[in-house]
């Protein structure tokens, strides 16, 4: 008997549906990828299947669970069912748990309320599954606010609380993409050996952690269930023409053609480059530390790093946005310095940034005509405004958006359209160096290949240069000619693009490639490459930053921090570079 | 938090000490001085008066006085009853007062949260909308319209309730004046609460909370309750304001000898250090639970607690 069974489940807000006729079973004990692009349904039917969706949401069809009809049934019936026999992980920990309740406590409530334990058994049974999680010194644990956990140990507790009460069907919802690549593999790792019998119902956009974790697939397109199978035949043998688009857009860290580098003019020049915060108890946080880094004319060069590393508050600092606290910047063989008020307009319209969320960075009140145009007032205010218009054309041109565009406000506009308008307000004053800091990050596949197209044949039209900063080996490794590798405000590796894919030298490198999923099937998934999760910026570790993390770690490194030095015609920071590659081998 | 707590005494010093200022400028200011009166004393009697309570002396040199005396707890002596200090008037009436303060914040916040999150769970219903417009209403009527109103109403009409104060024992007598004095209060609260709680219900938290199979009640009284109090907790320092002008009202309307009863007496009688010593007291009580106020946002929230 399945234990999960779906039969024409359909969602409506009046008269949009947003999941339509939707059938399929859960078998005990197995694992299911539910897959699509945002905005398919995949959250919606998890709702639904908790009765969770909102109340002007109309559900219809059947959800049978172990024989018994649970659509539509009242709250009442359904709290015997949610958290007891179907549980679900969410998104962004930091906003689904409890942030005014000891996490213990709701853990505990879980227990309380199915009858499962109480009084000091319950606690017992709580301290007992932290330490299942991974939580480290769980008696303590228990007494803690969320926000005094990492973002990693959050997940680990959301974990817990839906473990706890030994559910059959646990459904997770996207449960690592608001977390670092590292961390995300010990989560998946973590789920996988927790759930024993428990059927999962992992909910993602990405096929690379699905590929090799799900036993079955679904894919959905725009509220359809459009495919189903075993994973690795519809990774062999998709038979619907959106699974082939999604498999052939999954960027691969594994193959795919790569940029060759371009010639080595250097065209800006960071020299000891340091950023530092102080914190609400006015400590001092250094966010990048002694960083050297050259950028060269018409070249993409992409700076990666997790939370921490410090790769947005470089190109603020390169942007005038903060001050530098040591260091200095050359660009095009002038000192670019001072605050951005203080900078000439010329160098100010040389550098231009596109930002992770267009739909943030554009003000609503404004079409986007005005939007893009802007800063023409600025910078050439002798312009007319037939001849402005006709440049705000042009740039939207470029972007691949025509004149009707020029009239819309954001809000009628696509979140890739966005983006594009975005970029086109950036391009149109032909800056010289364009960052963009995660600017892909928030896009599905088909609208990201766009956008990275799109700067590609600027690239290649106007010789500008980029600095692409991404989280996201894969998108990195298509885009970019060179990479830098951050950690925890120190650059660990700069090499050219195949060079640090092919034959990473310094630990965290590899161990970021080896943490990046891979849409394959065949790929065996590689269990969590790093212990733990990047340490804090207030007491950064002695010696070489990655020491507390790294398997090649000895005295030396503890006490010395490495130097960056030439290697393989890249620069690594790590006194064991030698012997990395042979390790691998 | 015991350091911020003791920085936030601190801060609440010069703030008592402008009121104090302003407050005594503004008594000398007003027309007419305490013992002018239709049976004018003789001129020599009056100026033998005005030296015992240094009335004599320039302003500046009072207000120093004043000040010297304030550190050792002395308000001065009453102009109109010589046989008490201001403080002692304090003493008498400040128990009928605080009395009637406390009972009108505890049923405000009692029925006022009840009525605000019973009208979120039902958020758009006939309850919710019966419940706001009863809210509107208790918002727009002052003090001396209800008070006279429910006199008229329960005691009157229906002799139900007594209608004065004095003569009258036990627990009745304070119902009409405590409802009158919460109402307001409840109605500001309800609205408060049912707002916070209706943002706070749409949070992911709370969807997390129902997802682990939690039911109305558990999610309200565990997970709901204390973060819809925030907006509520804040609105305590006005609150508690407006109870107690409010209680000068009400304290005149049902004949209540308390606090309230003495200003406006002293007032009326121009006896000015008694005005000075209640307004002080006022405004030193309602610095004091303004800070206690604060304190109770960390007891709520635990990143405010670090600090």
């Amino acid at each position: 008997m399945s234990l999960l069974n779906v039969k024409d489940l359909s969602i409506q807000y009046g008269e949009s549906t947003v999941v339509d006729k939707v059938s399929f079973v859960v078998r005990r004990g197995e694992s299911i990828g539910l897959v699509g692009e945002s905005g398919s349904g995949k959250t919606q039917t998890a709702l639904g299947l908790l009765g969770l969706l909102p109340r002007d949401a109309r559900l219809t069809g059947s959800i049978r669970f172990k024989g018994s009809e649970i659509a539509n049934r009242s709250d009442r019936e359904l709290d015997r069912i949610r958290g007891r026999r179907i549980s679900m992980v969410f998104q962004d920990p930091m906003q689904a748990l409890n942030p005014y309740l000891r996490i213990g406590e709701q853990l505990r409530q879980v227990l309380l309320q199915h009858g499962l334990a109480s009084g000091v058994k319950a606690d017992q049974k709580v301290v007992a599954m932290l330490k299942r999680v991974g939580l480290q010194d769980p008696e303590r644990q228990f007494r803690a606010y969320p926000f005094q956990l990492s973002g990693g140990m959050r997940q680990r507790v959301m974990i817990a609380s839906a473990l706890i009460a030994e559910p059959d069907l646990l459904i997770a919802d996207e449960p690592t993409t608001a977390l670092d690549v590292t961390v995300q593999a010990q989560i998946l790792d973590l789920l996988e050996t927790l759930r024993h019998d428990t059927a999962l119902l992992l909910i993602t956009h990405d096929l690379g952690i699905v590929a090799g974790r799900c036993e079955r697939l679904l894919v959905f397109e725009a509220g359809k269930l459009v495919e189903t199978g075993a994973t690795t035949a519809v990774f062999a043998s998709p038979q619907h023409e959106h699974t082939k688009t999604l498999l052939a857009l999954a960027p691969r860290i594994d193959r795919g053609d790569i940029l060759p580098p371009v010639t080595d003019k250097t065209l800006l020049g960071v020299e000891g480059a340091s950023v530092s915060y102080r914190d609400a108890h006015h400590a001092e946080l250094v966010a990048v530390r002694d960083v050297n880094l050259s950028l060269r004319e018409s070249e993409t060069l992409a700076i990666v790093g997790e939370s921490g590393s410090g790769k947005s508050s470089l190109v603020r600092a390169l942007l005038g946005l903060i001050p530098l606290k040591a260091g200095r910047v050359v660009f095009a063989g002038r000192p670019l310095e001072g605050a951005v008020e203080t900078r000439a307009k010329s160098l100010r319209r040389d550098l231009q940034l596109v930002f992770q969320d267009p739909a943030g960075a554009l003000n609503p009140q404004m079409r986007v005509q005005s939007l893009v145009g802007e800063s023409l007032l600025v910078h050439e205010p002798a312009l007319s405004t037939p001849e402005r218009v006709q440049r705000v054309t042009a740039s939207l041109a470029t972007v691949g958006l025509d004149e009707s565009f020029l009239s819309r406000f954001p809000h009628q506009l696509s979140g890739g359209q966005a983006q594009r308008v975005a970029i086109a307000r950036a391009l149109i004053l032909e800056p010289k160096i364009l960052i963009c800091d995660e600017a892909v990050a928030a896009l599905d596949g088909s609208v990201r290949e766009q956008v990275l197209k799109v700067l590609r044949e600027v690239q290649v039209n106007t010789g500008m240069s980029i600095i692409f900063i991404s989280h996201d080996l894969a998108v990195v490794r298509s885009i970019s000619h060179r990479v830098a590798v951050m950690y925890l405000g120190r650059m660990v590796e700069v090499a050219e693009t195949r060079r640090l894919f092919s034959a990473p030298r310094h630990p965290y490198t590899r161990a970021l490639l080896d943490a990046s999923p891979v849409p394959d099937p065949l790929v065996a998934p590689q269990s969590a490459p790093l212990f733990g999760e990047v340490p804090s910026l207030i007491r950064p570790p002695s010696g070489c930053v990655f020491h507390p993390r790294c398997s090649y770690s000895d005295a030396r490194c503890k006490d010395k921090r490495p130097e960056l030095r030439e290697l393989d015609g890249g620069r690594v920071a790590c006194h064991h570079a030698s012997e990395t590659l042979l390790k691998q081998a | 938090m015991l350091r911020y707590a003791l920085l936030r005494l601190l801060g609440a010093i010069p703030t008592l000490l402008l009121v104090i200022v302003l407050a005594f400028l503004m008594v000398h200011a007003a027309p007419g001085g305490p013992f002018d009166d239709a049976r004018s004393p003789h001129p020599e009697v009056l100026a033998a008066i005005e030296a015992t309570y240094h009335l004599d002396e320039p302003v500046v040199q009072q207000l120093g006085r004043y000040l010297g005396g304030l550190l050792r707890g002395d308000l001065g002596p009453s102009f109109r009853y010589p046989d008490y200090s201001v403080s002692e008037l304090i003493g008498i009436g400040f128990p009928a007062s605080l009395k009637l303060g406390v009972l009108a914040m505890s049923l405000a916040i009692l029925v006022g949260v009840s009525a605000g999150t019973f009208a979120a769970l039902r958020q758009g219903s006939m309850t919710d909308r019966v419940v706001m417009s009863f809210s509107m209403t208790g918002i727009s009527i002052p003090v001396f319209v209800v008070a006279p109103v429910l006199v008229l109403l329960f005691a009157v009409k229906l002799h139900w309730l007594p209608a004065g104060w004095s003569g009258s024992a036990g627990v009745a007598k304070y119902i009409v004046p405590v409802v009158t004095l919460a109402l307001p209060q409840i109605a500001y609260i309800a609205r408060l609460t049912r707002a916070s709680m209706i943002e706070v219900l749409s949070r992911d938290f709370i969807r997390t909370a129902r997802a682990q199979g939690l039911g109305t009640r558990a999610i309200i009284r565990i997970h709901a309750l204390k973060p819809a109090m925030l907006p509520v907790l804040s609105y305590m320092g006005p609150a508690i304001a407006a109870i107690l002008t409010g209680s000068v009202v009400v304290e005149q309307v049902f004949g209540i000898p308390g606090l309230g009863a003495s200003f406006v007496n002293g007032a009326l009688n121009r006896d000015y250090t008694l005005v000075l010593g209640i307004v002080i007291f006022y405004a030193a009580l309602i610095i004091a639970l303004n800070l206690v106020v604060d304190l109770l946002y960390g007891v709520i929230d635990p990143q405010v607690r670090q600090r």
